[in-house]
């Protein structure tokens, strides 16, 4: 095939527009995809004063970007799970009624181990590890990642 | 350039739906003239480009800018330090806004000395000078945005002098700050003028600009005018392509200049605004208001009873309202000779602004 002169500098003009296009588009491709979240993960944070939380209650706190509950239980005993239902996200909360974890979206309930117990959540919430330290009496709650 | 059979079809598609002959038509027989001044004509597309490229990036900074006093400096840290081409952004939106004011006085003084707002293109020269106005606030609001210490301060310097207008002084500095100090409610106006309110008047303004111009086509230069009136026939180009692509040349021009400027002379953060930190040494306002800037603090503080600084921003005023009102000031036909008067006014004009510009740039 015979190359025309005229058609040898259009496909030299397309591929000129075509590079452009691309040298624009990738970076504004690039910018537009958020950035990894820069705030370090957080490990453990500190609820507050033992006292402060009364039997058979729960308290919903922040834990890194995402909530997390700490229950005591009727027997004064403390344990936490993150906030978020498994289901479709969520936020939890305590029902001292029954003494469950109650999610109002659908209805879902969790015992004080996590552990499904009826509605649509599929998974049990995920444990974290809670700590008392310091004077008798005077005891912060501690909750870290297990 | 015939286009490839997809778009072809494509355009017979559309063409069988909208009837697309009188659009073909016009661009098949639209010309523009060709001579020796014909460069100057490449300015206004420049200017154009340029505002292309502000409205992208802009809309690209809005996906992470946060207007509010306690985050505006941070999310403008987090887009240049976190986001992949953040920097890049940020410094074309910076590079592109203090080009575009440039291209817009030399499209301005181009338009002035070749006499191309003559009737009947008075419409075109207002609107022009009214956009020219309106790209000067962009630069103003915008510079205040990244909530830094220079940017804070020739803010009140800026919003301050509005308050030397007789009579609506105070009321203009409030109304421009939000209050009576420049603060976050201060940012969110100018973010609120600066996204929205401007954008819609330039969408106004700029579709009327291109209209008219579309409507009247290119004017000549006297000169020119003058032979084509003699019946010296004069040369032409066809719009599509010849002159399209033109224009994409000095596009690609403009945007190698830019890209260069955005490369290697990245835009400064500075530091984060703080209302009681002393001003700092060396302040002020963007290249643009230098000039008068500098003509500011050289009146005197008082002449003939009167305030200085209400002299100085009077004069300003008189000054646009003569710009805009150009065309209704030489009233000769579009093919007489230059006015010679208005020319030493231009030249006048043109050497005070860089004079001055210079000048502000240099003073202690």
């Amino acid at each position: 095939m015979e190359l025309k002169r005229r058609t040898f500098l259009d496909s030299l003009l397309s591929v000129g527009f075509v590079s452009t296009a691309v040298a624009v588009l990738y970076p504004v491709w690039r910018y537009v995809i958020p950035p990894a979240n820069a705030e370090p993960a957080t490990d453990s944070i500190v609820a507050g004063k033992a006292s402060e939380f009364a039997k058979n209650s729960g308290a919903v706190m922040k834990f890194g970007t995402k909530p997390a509950i700490l229950v005591r239980m009727p027997d004064g005993d403390f344990r936490a799970f993150t906030a978020v239902c498994t289901h479709l996200e969520c936020t939890v909360q305590y029902k001292p009624e029954t003494s469950q974890i109650w999610c109002a979206c659908h209805n879902g309930m969790y015992d004080l181990a996590g552990n499904v117990v009826s509605g649509p959540p599929p998974r049990p919430l995920d444990a974290f590890k809670v700590n008392l330290r310091g004077e008798p009496g005077q005891e912060e709650v501690v909750i870290s990642r297990t | 350039m015939r286009p490839p059979a997809v778009t072809q079809q494509v355009l017979a598609w559309l063409d069988e739906r909208l009837d697309l002959s009188g659009l073909r038509a016009f661009i098949a027989e639209k010309s523009v003239p060709r001579h020796r001044h014909s460069v100057w004509y490449y300015m206004g597309g420049i200017t154009l480009f340029l505002v292309g490229v502000q409205v992208a990036t802009g809309i690209l900074l809005l996906l992470y800018y946060r207007p509010s006093a306690a985050e505006a400096y941070e999310s403008v840290q987090f887009i240049v330090s976190q986001v992949e081409f953040g920097w890049l952004i940020r410094n074309l939106h910076s590079w592109s806004a203090n080009l575009l004011i440039l291209m817009a006085f030399v499209h301005l003084f181009s338009t002035f000395f070749l006499r191309a707002y003559r009737k009947p293109r008075e419409l075109t020269w207002v609107t022009g000078v009214l956009l020219l106005f309106i790209m000067m606030g962009f630069g103003f609001s915008g510079y205040l945005l990244p909530w830094n210490e220079l940017a804070f301060f020739a803010t009140k310097v800026g919003t301050g002098i509005a308050g030397a207008v007789p009579v609506a002084g105070d009321f203009m500095v409030r109304f421009l700050r939000g209050g009576d100090e420049v603060t976050g409610a201060t940012l969110t106006r100018f973010y609120g003028i600066h996204v929205a309110i401007l954008p819609a008047i330039t969408t106004v303004l700029l579709g009327v600009h291109l209209l008219l111009i579309q409507r009247q086509g290119m004017s000549v230069p006297p000169s020119i005018e003058k032979r084509a009136k003699a019946g010296e026939k004069i040369r032409e180009e066809p719009f599509f392509p010849n002159y399209v692509l033109h224009d994409v040349m000095w596009w690609y021009v403009a945007l190698a200049v830019l890209a260069a400027l955005a490369l290697f002379l990245p835009w400064e953060l500075g530091k984060k605004a703080d209302a009681f930190a002393p001003v700092p040494a060396g302040i002020r306002p963007e290249w643009y208001f230098l000039a008068m800037f500098q003509t500011l603090k050289l009146i005197p503080s008082h002449v003939f009873g009167l305030e200085g600084e209400m002299l100085g921003v009077m004069g300003f005023n008189i000054a646009a309202v003569l710009l805009l009102l150009v065309p209704f000031i030489d009233r000769r036909p579009a093919d007489s000779g230059q006015s010679r008067v208005l020319t030493a006014a231009g030249i006048l004009a043109v050497t005070y602004l860089v004079v001055f510009t210079i000048y502000g740039y240099y003073a202690a």
